[in-house]
């Protein structure tokens, strides 16, 4: 086996949150490249792959399970996968994206495309996933090996998370939680 | 009339007047007890529980702001089993509501916030009940907001025993329980409420917080409250 397989394959998969969490990633800077060299970057939406890959061993989620879609997601995602992280509030607590829980997805999407609308007034439908009755935590869904707090949590917790994990450190990822 | 009481906690002796509370004892010796509904200076009414130990003795834990000291005690005020506790509670507090820390008003100045952080929880394994609650903004100054509130009766408190007032107060009971101004008309119509803002300042959460204040806005340290609790001659 080369060196290049025996690397750990790193993945990222984004569900129903606003995609600070990936920012606050890109944010580690220049140790982006102290990872690409430590691990492979097979999925996530800074990589152009489609299919979530087999035998992945770090995923990353950030957001919430809010879509029957993201629930489908989510499922093939712990089955590849050896550890999962959540990343972030909204995978945690559900967070902004929870926010609906208290009203209903009929009446937040009623709020969102009829009453603040003024051209065009319909719920989107098209070729879009139907929300679930409730936005969900991803611990809710699957189980999960570790928990990044944070609103977003910030570029130095992540980096020391996902180096700890890729060392099999897990208890050592996230000493530090703070929500918000 | 107060005597001497001694007694041991966490294995250090300790000597208190029969008038004083375990965790007023156990502050005066430097021994850190978690606190969230005591406020130095207000009645303590034991509503969070946070403060719970363990009495040698008792099966049950006690509330350490409204336990009185008594001769011979033997108190721990940390274990495996008050943290267990107390990450319950927090972890109650937080999934009761709606706390989403990262628009909230109070975030990073949040006593729960401070709590979770303490305790390291990193996550809720009781579903959260998501409640559909009421924001009441008629106040000229101020807010109230349902979602943050953890009924520690802190605004009761100062509201009635520093301010005088009594504009605040507890409706219904358990987990159907809210606060109400005036018997729950809108807080701005208050004939009782003088617009102090002491319930303000003393909110551990983003319950009542002022108008105009934006998410994670530092809140403003108004020193009158010492003075007054001291002018007030009580002392927790």
């Amino acid at each position: 086996m080369s060196a290049q397989q025996a690397k750990p394959r790193l993945a990222t998969i984004w569900l129903d949150g606003c995609s600070g969490c990936h920012m606050s990633f890109l944010d580690i800077d220049e140790r982006l490249l102290d990872l690409v060299g430590r691990a492979d970057l097979v999925y996530g939406a800074l990589v152009d792959a489609k299919e979530f890959p087999e035998g992945v061993d770090v995923t990353l989620v950030e957001g919430a399970v809010g879509s029957a879609e993201d629930l489908r997601r989510l499922l093939i995602v712990r089955e590849r996968t050896r550890t999962l992280v959540s990343l972030g509030d909204c995978a945690i607590t559900t967070n902004v994206p929870g926010m609906r829980n208290s009203f209903g997805p009929g009446p937040a999407l009623e709020r969102a495309y009829l009453q603040n609308a003024t051209l065009n007034l319909q719920v989107p439908k098209v070729g879009l996933p139907p929300l679930l009755p409730e936005s969900l935590p991803v611990h809710a869904c699957v189980p999960v090996d570790v928990y990044i707090t944070g609103c977003p949590p910030s570029a130095d917790r992540i980096f020391q998370a996902i180096s700890a994990v890729l060392d099999g450190r897990l208890d050592e990822a996230a000493p530090e939680t703070k929500f918000g | 009339m107060s005597e001497v009481r001694t007694l041991v906690i966490d294995g250090k002796d300790v000597a208190a007047s029969s008038d004083q509370s375990i965790l007023s004892a156990a502050r005066e010796s430097g021994i850190r007890i978690p606190t969230l509904c005591h406020l130095e200076g207000l009645s303590d009414v034991g509503a969070c529980r946070l403060c719970v130990v363990e009495l040698e003795g008792s099966p049950k834990l006690l509330p350490s702001c409204t336990t009185k000291v008594e001769e011979g005690m033997k108190v721990t005020t940390t274990s495996e089993r008050l943290v267990a506790y107390r990450r319950n509670i927090i972890e109650l507090f937080f999934v009761e509501r709606n706390h989403v820390c990262s628009v909230c008003v109070a975030n990073n100045n949040c006593e729960l916030q401070s709590h979770a952080r303490a305790l390291s929880l990193n996550h809720f394994s009781l579903p959260a009940l998501h409640p559909e609650l009421e924001v009441d903004a008629t106040h000229e100054r101020f807010v109230l907001d349902q979602n943050r509130c953890i009924l520690c009766t802190r605004c009761v408190r100062v509201c009635d025993e520093i301010e005088g007032a009594h504009t605040w107060d507890i409706r219904g009971r358990g987990v159907g329980s809210r606060l109400v101004s005036d018997l729950g008309t809108p807080w701005g119509s208050s004939p009782t409420c003088t617009s102090c803002g002491k319930c303000v300042q003393v909110c551990p959460t983003g319950a009542l917080s002022e108008k105009g204040r934006s998410v994670s806005e530092p809140k403003a340290r108004r020193p009158y409250l010492p003075y007054l609790v001291k002018a007030h001659g009580r002392t927790g």
